[in-house]
């Protein structure tokens, strides 16, 4: 699919910088004149991601997080979230509902199922010691369609 | 943020701004301190002020409803917006907690 705009932002993985992340990326795609309940979507899977970097993939460290947004042919949103972190040994499991490692930080175990929920697809490659990298998709019915 | 009433044996919490994992931390121990202190027979976490949730409010609810359950006490839920119901609702909290 053709990429119609792009961006890229890279942050540190403190949760001071989980709000940043998910405002940055939904106020981006507000080009595609989303409704409310898809910008509030993009926001909780982005947040979801974000936060597994930081409870997961950089834990008791601070490692970059990376994120690439792009707006797709045909109103598709496009979210890439990468980091250089301990990665996933076990993904299917990692994706169980309710399955978490960080039970002492009250994590439900639900950060993928929210993710697969509030988008149209969501992808997942990791490697161990070398990191991980979600992808989603999501479709936007806007109200404009020209945009 | 976190604004605490206490009515007879109730401890209404009045929840505002984003819940994330970076904010859900100092709302959990705000609240858990005061539950130690008084030992409520409700909790009653009021979402209307709340912009915005991802998973770690479940893990705010889920974690105050043992607490409650410790003191055998129970959890009422209030003014949740149609998006927080969802996620809510995947978690199966509905099931938990009094919904209202």
């Amino acid at each position: 699919m053709e990429i119609i705009n792009e961006v890229n932002i890279s942050f540190l993985s403190k949760s001071s910088n989980e709000s940043y992340a998910r405002v940055a990326v939904a106020s981006f795609f507000t080009q595609l004149d989303p409704t409310v309940d898809e910008i509030t979507d993009i926001k909780t899977a982005v947040s979801e991601a974000v936060t597994n970097c930081i409870v997961h993939a950089y834990r008791n460290t601070v490692g970059k997080i990376y994120i690439t947004a792009r707006i797709l042919d045909g109103q598709y949103v496009y979210i890439k979230i990468r980091d250089k972190g301990c990665g996933i040994s076990d993904i299917k499991r990692a994706m169980e509902p309710m399955y978490t490692t960080a039970q002492e930080e009250e994590r439900a175990g639900l950060g993928f199922a929210v993710m697969q929920t509030f988008m149209d697809k969501v992808r997942v490659t990791s490697q161990p010691y070398k990191g991980t990298t979600v992808t989603m998709f999501k479709k936007i019915r806007s109200r404009n369609q020209n945009a | 943020m976190v604004q605490l009433e206490q009515k007879e044996e109730k401890l209404q919490v009045l929840l505002s701004g984003d819940i994330d994992h970076h904010t859900a931390r100092e709302m959990r121990e705000v609240i858990d301190k005061r539950i130690e202190e008084i030992h409520p027979k409700r909790l009653i976490l009021d979402f209307k002020g709340v912009t915005f949730m991802d998973s770690s409010g479940i893990g705010l609810v889920m974690g105050r409803y043992k607490q409650m359950q410790y003191y055998n006490g129970e959890v009422q839920v209030v003014n949740t917006s149609s998006h927080i119901k969802r996620v809510m609702i995947l978690a199966g909290l509905d099931k938990l907690a009094v919904f209202e």
